[in-house]
């Protein structure tokens, strides 16, 4: 078949990706045979850790040296659409793929506690949302992309409304609205895709050259959905509600992967489909990244929350991989894509960090959870290093892609250089701010000299982490400070892939004036199309 | 000579950050534990004495941990300007560690583990700095100083702690992100490296075709961004971050966290701008003037504080830009006197602050006013503070006499009248605020209370834990001035190189 020059077929002894994406989603359905809770949560991080376990080969056999998606399986679905199933990895999706699986039995595990209703719903909609996650990861083709990205709606927005906080039925709406008007675009723009091309195939459509006024529709169609996922301003109030409500696993899934959809759909559909069209508006998209790093760090100055700080805080990390990935250049891509990871596992661990004192002192707000540097030593040196993670102290992972993506920024112009560094100055900020309050700060707001008499005068006696909770902060803290001094591996990885991609930009990317009239064209056939649909 | 490439120059920042977790597991027994501070705190010494003769016949060390992105390194280089750093600290730490026996037990401070962990990591964390082989590096461990004495300033957990704290962290985060941080990726943009240039000091890692407002830029904020030089206007952390436990004042703002800062700005002029480039761009005058400022202000403000501690904190901004005085000569002289300034100035306001520390803890007075006559009471530590003093002002035989000789030489090399006016006028103003101390000391009447007291307040034990090692400083402060030779051999090979 044609479809091979993309690919490498795979040659592991068993369907590494299929396996993967199924595993959890078989999981999922035995999960319901078991009523006890212990053994659910206990089967729960099982399986994920066999999904982890399966997907290890995905790094070690890794061909560093090609941009072709690898490990790809090829089976005929629905041949009269040209329909296949289709999956592989490429530089950029096995990072993400490897981030998914790392991710996952954290969710479980930081929920051991946490979640104290309806344990065998919980295990299921989580298993079954690392099956859509890692789906929309490895699909090749559009259809099958669709319908994992979508499959993803539903467990999160249960995640949010069944195990969320006081303003869940809010958040969980207003997550879902979002997100799918975002996915309607997307469809559209699927839907014209093959119809332009007759194929839903993606490495193909990449390779399809489309007029500029086709590629402009196509990437608003697919900027949209993505700018909403990832999330950019000014479409970015769905998250720190979504955050703020969710329990502490569906946080760590919504910080550390969901967000990362967006920036993975940038690199997959937008840059590589319609490159002149990226190309005009990267001023646009270079300006809306900036005002969601300042923006993002300034809201989150002044948040009493500390997760919607976090969550703040996230709009402005995120901003500055929409920054990276429209630089369009070799440290702003590897940058961003860096940042995508550094972010999952820094922001994944702050995120299980609230968890923990969330499940001690009952709430989230900073006045609550101050002092607490000699109460639990162990929980504020953790947390202490996130949050460095977080404002990109050097040494730690988020330095390094902050760093390409300021160089980046800086070899494109001095003056979008500049206008990032602000980001960076927010983000030490907040970041000392809340670390300052909540390490040392005392909860009425007056600081006075701390001994065991003023901890048994305030009232509740916190424990310290315990086992399992140190597992799990420790192993992050090993990948942040891993990424921090050694970023070397992860950059090999999606070098190939980033050199290809920068190649499909610069082949169909030269900036072409824009010619006004012909946009209606790809409008009225779109709209032709969806009366035809109407009518039938 | 040749460089050796060895992992052992890692040891002497290990050592101290060993130290810290030995101190930090026996907490619960103070002997043992300041037992670890002092072993700590030599060995790190004995390991810099150890790579210096190498050094001294040319040499240098080398080693690279790790590499980030092609041409960001974390990477060690040891040359003579890092040995001078890093062994005056280090020996420095010695002294102070007995020092602050005395002084927190003195107190009965609380949080001793945690203050003996911080000054340990600071002083690690100092050496990283003054070991550093590339910029990302001296970063680095920049910040480590930064995050690691803010427990230490914050130390009393009270209010005016806290202020002072906060105002320390803002300056330096601030600076550190807003300043260093583009500079650092201005300068890789242009190089495509961030390592120094390890062949002398003439030439910097600049192509010949850089562009020059680029350069000048990213010199202006690597000089605003290592805010820990106290260069005004960014020197205001500097007096607040006096609320801190004295030793804290002594060994970190006097030596270590002001020093890292110093050193850095010496560091990014010698080893990535490079004396042709900062000459052909009349960057180095314009640094020597604006620093100037610094220097006539601070001694004008410190005569205006009655506190001690405040008037040493503005002669501590005031000092600091003598170094980069010197340096932004470009002359030999005036980079010698420039230098040699760290060790002069580290010993003899380490000593000056010891003896505040040492007045408080025997009288608990902090404000000179209250200080007649003390001079009876405490004569050791009175007569330290004023060889000390004498040093600060530049009176020979004592080691500032060096200092600011060769600057006037340098300044006589350049022809610069206004610099020998600077010098000269600086002088006066240190004299005016550091005699009148002294003079209150042995012919200042007593406050009434203490009227008819006598007797000498140095006999106690833990008195002299501080007594002790403030006199050896100011010997040391009078050693160097009267034998400047070993630090100018040092500062010859970087020179002369």
């Amino acid at each position: 078949m044609h479809m091979e020059k993309y690919l490498i077929l795979n040659t592991l002894s068993y369907p590494v990706l299929s396996l993967i994406m199924l595993v959890p989603l078989v999981g999922a359905l035995l999960s319901l045979l078991i009523k006890n809770d212990t053994y659910l949560k206990i089967f729960g991080l099982l399986v994920t850790l066999v999904t982890l376990v399966l997907s290890l080969p995905l790094y070690t056999c890794f061909d560093l040296h090609t941009a072709k998606y690898q490990f790809v399986e090829l089976r005929h679905w629905f041949p009269l659409l040209k329909l296949h199933y289709v999956v592989g990895v490429d530089g950029i999706s096995v990072l993400l793929v490897l981030l998914t699986t790392i991710i996952m039995p954290f969710c479980i595990l930081c929920s051991w506690n946490y979640i104290k209703k309806r344990m065998g719903e919980f295990i299921f909609v989580t298993l079954v949302m690392e099956t859509a996650m890692i789906g929309v990861f490895i699909s090749l083709n559009m259809v099958l992309f669709y319908i994992f990205w979508e499959a993803m709606l539903i467990p999160m927005f249960l995640l949010i409304a069944v195990w969320g906080g006081a303003r869940k039925d809010y958040a969980s709406i207003k997550f879902f609205l979002y997100t799918l008007c975002g996915s309607i675009f997307l469809l559209v723009a699927i839907v014209a895709l093959y119809i332009k091309t007759g194929t839903f195939f993606i490495p193909e459509l990449m390779d399809h050259q489309f007029s500029f006024a086709y590629q402009v529709w196509i990437f608003l169609a697919c900027a949209l959905a993505f700018a909403i996922k990832i999330p950019m301003y000014p479409l970015h109030t769905w998250l720190p509600a979504a955050h703020v409500e969710a329990p502490t696993a569906g946080s760590v899934i919504l910080a550390s992967i969901l967000l990362k959809m967006g920036g993975y759909g940038f690199l997959r559909f937008c840059l590589p489909m319609a490159p002149a069209a990226t190309m005009y508006f990267m001023p646009y998209m270079i300006a809306l990244s900036l005002i969601s790093i300042i923006f993002g760090g300034y809201l989150a100055l002044g948040q009493t929350d500390i997760k919607k700080l976090i969550a703040y805080s996230s709009v402005g990390h995120m901003g500055f991989v929409t920054l990276g990935i429209f630089l369009i250049n070799d440290q702003g891509l590897k940058g961003a894509i860096l940042q995508m990871i550094n972010h999952g596992i820094t922001t994944g661990g702050l995120f299980i960090m609230v968890g923990m004192i969330y499940e001690r002192t009952h709430s989230r707000e900073i006045a609550d959870n101050s002092a607490l540097g000699m109460m639990i030593p162990i929980y504020v040196t953790f947390l202490g290093i996130f949050c460095l993670s977080s404002l990109a102290f050097p040494g730690t992972n988020s330095f390094v892609g902050e760093f390409l993506v300021l160089f980046g920024a800086f070899k494109k112009n001095v003056v979008v250089g500049f206008l990032a560094i602000p980001g960076a100055i927010l983000a030490a900020a907040y970041m000392l701010r809340l670390l300052q309050r909540m390490v040392w700060h005392d909860s009425d707001g007056h600081a006075h000299h701390h001994d065991d008499a003023a901890d048994a005068a305030h009232g509740h006696k916190i424990t310290d982490l315990n086992l399992r909770e140190i597992t799990m902060v420790v192993v992050l803290a090993v990948f942040v400070f891993w990424i921090g001094f050694y970023p070397t591996p992860l950059l090999k990885v999606m070098d190939a892939s980033v050199t290809h991609l920068l190649h499909q930009i610069a082949a169909g990317g030269t900036p072409v004036p824009a010619a006004p009239h012909e946009g209606h064209h790809a409008l009225l056939e779109i709209g032709n199309w969806l009366k035809q649909v109407v009518a039938f | 000579m040749d460089t050796i490439i060895t992992s052992k120059i890692l040891l002497t920042s290990a050592l101290p950050m060993l130290t810290a977790l030995l101190i930090m597991f026996s907490g619960k027994r103070p002997n043992l534990r300041e037992s670890w501070s002092i072993i700590g705190a030599i060995l790190t010494f004995l390991s810099v004495l150890s790579l210096l003769p190498h050094i001294l016949a040319g040499g240098s060390y080398e080693f690279t941990l790790a590499t980030l992105y092609p041409g960001v390194n974390i990477k060690f280089h040891l040359d003579a300007l890092g040995i001078l750093f890093a062994g005056t600290a280090s020996f420095l730490w010695i002294l102070a560690g007995f020092y602050c026996i005395g002084y927190m037990r003195g107190l009965d401070e609380h949080a001793q583990t945690r203050f003996y962990v911080c000054y340990a990591v600071a002083v690690g964390a100092a050496m990283g700095a003054a070991f550093a082989g590339s910029l990302f590096t001296l970063y680095l461990f920049y910040e480590i100083v930064s995050i690691f004495t803010y427990p230490l300033v914050a130390h009393h957990q009270d209010a005016e702690g806290y202020a002072g704290a906060k105002k320390y962290i803002v300056y330096l985060m601030f600076t550190s992100k807003a300043f260093l941080l583009p500079a650092m990726v201005i300068i890789y943009t242009q190089c495509g490296t961030l390592d120094f240039c390890y062949t002398g000091i003439l030439n910097g890692i600049f192509p010949a075709g850089a562009n020059h407002t680029l350069v000048v830029v990213s010199y202006l904020l690597c000089l605003f961004g290592f805010a820990k030089a106290g260069i005004m206007p960014l020197h205001n952390w500097l007096p607040s971050a006096m609320v801190a436990p004295t030793p804290v004042s002594a060994l970190l703002h006097a030596v270590v966290v002001v020093k890292v800062g110093v050193f850095s700005i010496c560091r990014v002029m010698l080893s990535v701008f490079g004396v042709q480039m900062l000459q052909n761009l009349n960057l180095g005058i314009i640094t020597a003037y604006f620093v100037s400022f610094t220097i006539i202000t601070a001694s004008i403000i410190a005569l205006s504080k009655s506190n001690l501690k405040a008037r040493l904190a503005y002669s501590t901004i005031s000092q600091l830009s003598y170094i980069i005085l010197g340096v932004a000569m470009l002359t030999p002289s005036g980079i010698t006197g420039g230098l040699i300034h760290i060790a002069n100035h580290a010993f003899s306001k380490i000593t000056l602050f010891f003896c505040a520390g040492a007045i408080f803890v025997a009288t608990g007075k902090k404000d000179i006013k209250e200080m007649g006559g003390l001079g009876y009471r405490m004569p050791i530590t009175m007569i330290a503070f004023g060889i000390a003093s004498l040093s600060m002002i530049g009176v020979p035989p004592s080691c500032g006499f060096v200092t600011k000789w060769f600057l006037a030489l340098g300044a006589m090399e350049l022809k610069s009248v206004g610099l020998l006016v600077v010098l000269l006028a600086s002088s006066l103003l240190n004299a005016g605020y550091f005699v009148p101390v002294f003079l209150k000391a042995f012919f200042g009447k007593p406050v009434a209370a203490e009227a008819g007291l006598t007797g000498t307040l140095e006999n106690k034990p833990l008195i002299l834990f501080m007594v002790v090692p403030l006199l050896i400083t100011a010997i040391i402060s009078l050693a160097i001035g009267i034998y400047p030779d070993l630090f100018l051999n040092i500062i010859h090979v970087m020179v002369g190189a």
